[in-house]
């Protein structure tokens, strides 16, 4: 899983003074890195649907899911309901799991039996040309 | 203290990761070629379904009781192994990994008191991360930690966690625990033992040592230690060279095919001799057991003893031999129940006695094994195995109930409703 970049020297030094610029050398730019803080607790989906279209996350897009976060009021969350996986909004005040559809009434937690919530999505990926 | 976290039926537990509607329901999966059950989740063995039970016996009745049965996913279940042993890093710096489903930990700076908090930490921080449900037993040895995570899975009231770190404490389980089930002890050993009047753990404990060492060896005694709380295995270590390996097991039904006692003939093999190299040593002998059902008119049990060409480790070399014994055993027309393998007239590998007119083992064969025993230490049982495990058709395995490869496959990522 794990991918190692090594940095190139732009400047090449046959001889002499090395340039300054080497000094402040950066890395190449690494999405998981950037995308990803706990990769041993986070996952890959992919979105089936259009309940959440008003937080932009559209049918297909890419799900990025953190395990180890505790969710919070307002976060886009991943949960299992009555065994199935389902993105919905955490409402925590009014204890409800909410789409971002107006097609689709909140759901009150409690009604169902079995709901665990299983995630945090901490990014979605949208493809504007098909991969 | 030494910590052992074992992961809970584990391919079991995998299949059930990205598949909520399966928790807590019997799951069984299945061996390469689907020819065998190798994993059951908990309600799957309350079911009374076996281990190593052949599938083609039980399958519409599995099915009849909504078993939920998957062919082996071996990508998945490296993958979640992985997250595992990544995610005990946070509680230990020195992660010992012992199989894909059992990872040792040595656990310094915290105080007694806190041991059990610490252990439920691993555990809840575990199952919230990677959803793996993990037994975690803590003790001041190894042979102890495993007895604790016994008790941890065994015993309703620890929760998935068992402390044992005072004497009265590992007595009291030691008490409960058979001395078959003790880490190191062999099922042969134990009938040993049993001759000796040791039946428990806690017998063997209060054994004499030096009685022992004499009947036994000094493995014996160095896990006598353990039992006592006197860590003799570190970090890593393997303990019990054993003089015999056996593995053996009763179909789930009467078979008179011969197709499948080869699979499971060549299963055994390659489970045996995984042993004989974890333990660094050769076989020079081969027995091959195959039994009859008692009821049977026509009762029949046979074995044959081989004798290799030179003392040998290789999977290759000793599944072919046991194949031909097997066809040359086999008689049609008859049930038989059961079979096994057993290695025999073990030698130390590093102190080989040479053969003046034969090279023996070659270096070659010895690498190719390290290969194989490497990756399936890290990628799980049978990742890679020898195609006479029941394989007819290399490029057709058959894998009739596989999962996607949620977490290894873009085009198989699990699918979230929106």
């Amino acid at each position: 899983m794990k991918t190692y970049r090594l940095p190139l020297f732009i400047h090449s030094v046959p001889a002499g003074f090395p340039s300054p610029a080497d000094d402040y050398l950066d890395r190449s730019l690494d999405l998981n890195t950037y995308l990803i803080k706990h990769p041993a607790a986070s996952y890959l989906a992919r979105a089936k649907g259009d309940s959440m279209e008003g937080c932009g996350i559209f049918d297909g897009d890419l799900l990025i899911v953190d395990r180890s976060l505790e969710a919070q009021h307002g976060q886009i969350i991943i949960a299992a309901l009555d065994g199935q996986l389902t993105c919905k909004i955490l409402d925590k005040s009014k204890q409800c799991l909410l789409s971002a559809n107006k097609n689709y009434a909140p759901i009150r937690i409690g009604e169902f039996s079995d709901l665990i919530i299983e995630g945090v999505v901490i990014h979605s990926v949208r493809h504007h040309v098909i991969p | 203290m030494f910590c052992l976290v074992d992961c809970n039926s584990f391919y079991a537990s995998c299949e059930q990761v990205f598949r909520p509607d399966l928790r807590n329901k019997p799951v069984v999966v299945l061996s390469n070629n689907d020819c065998f059950i190798v994993a059951r989740s908990a309600q799957a063995k309350a079911m009374g379904i076996g281990d190593l039970q052949t599938v083609f016996d039980i399958k519409s009745w599995l099915q009849q009781q909504n078993v939920a049965i998957f062919s082996s996913n071996y990508p998945l279940y490296g993958d979640l192994s992985a997250r595992v042993m990544e995610t005990l890093n946070l509680f230990s710096s020195r992660v010992e990994i012992y199989s894909i489903d059992e990872m040792f930990l040595y656990l310094e700076d915290i105080n007694n008191q806190s041991m059990n908090d610490y252990g439920h930490k691993i555990k809840t921080t575990l199952y919230k991360h990677t959803a793996m449900p993990v037994g975690v037993g803590i003790a001041p040895t190894k042979t102890l930690a495993k007895l604790a995570n016994r008790a941890a899975k065994s015993i309703p009231k620890c929760e998935g966690v068992c402390v044992l770190d005072t004497p009265k404490k590992w007595d009291w389980m030691k008490k409960r625990t058979p001395v078959n089930k003790v880490w190191g002890i062999s099922s042969r050993f134990s009938a040993r033992l049993a001759d000796v009047n040791i039946y428990t753990a806690l017998e063997l404990a209060n054994a004499d040592p030096k009685f022992i060492r004499r009947y036994f060896n000094v493995c014996v005694e160095r896990i006598i230690a353990e039992l006592n709380g006197h860590a003799c295995l570190s970090l890593e270590e393997i303990p019990a060279v054993k003089k015999q390996i056996y593995c053996s097991r009763s179909f789930a039904s009467k078979t008179t095919r011969l197709q499948t006692i080869l699979d499971a003939v060549s299963l055994y093999v390659a489970r045996a001799c995984e042993k004989l190299r974890a333990q660094q040593s050769l076989s020079a002998s081969l027995q091959i057991l195959l039994y009859a059902a008692t009821y049977e008119n026509n009762y029949y049990n046979s074995h044959r003893v081989i004798q290799l060409p030179y003392p040998s480790d290789d999977t290759r070399l000793i599944s072919g031999i046991a194949r031909t014994a097997v066809q040359h055993l086999f008689k049609p027309g008859i049930a038989y129940m059961k079979a096994g393998v057993g290695l025999l007239n073990l030698s130390d590998k590093k102190h080989q006695q040479l053969d003046m007119f034969h090279p023996g083992q070659s270096a070659k064969t010895d690498q190719l094994m390290m290969v194989m025993d490497k990756i399936n230490k890290i990628h799980g049982k049978n990742t890679i195995y020898v195609a006479a495990e029941g394989v007819h058709k290399k490029w057709a395995m058959r894998q009739a109930w596989r999962s996607p490869s949620y977490t290894t496959q873009w085009h198989e990522l699990p699918e979230i409703q929106c």
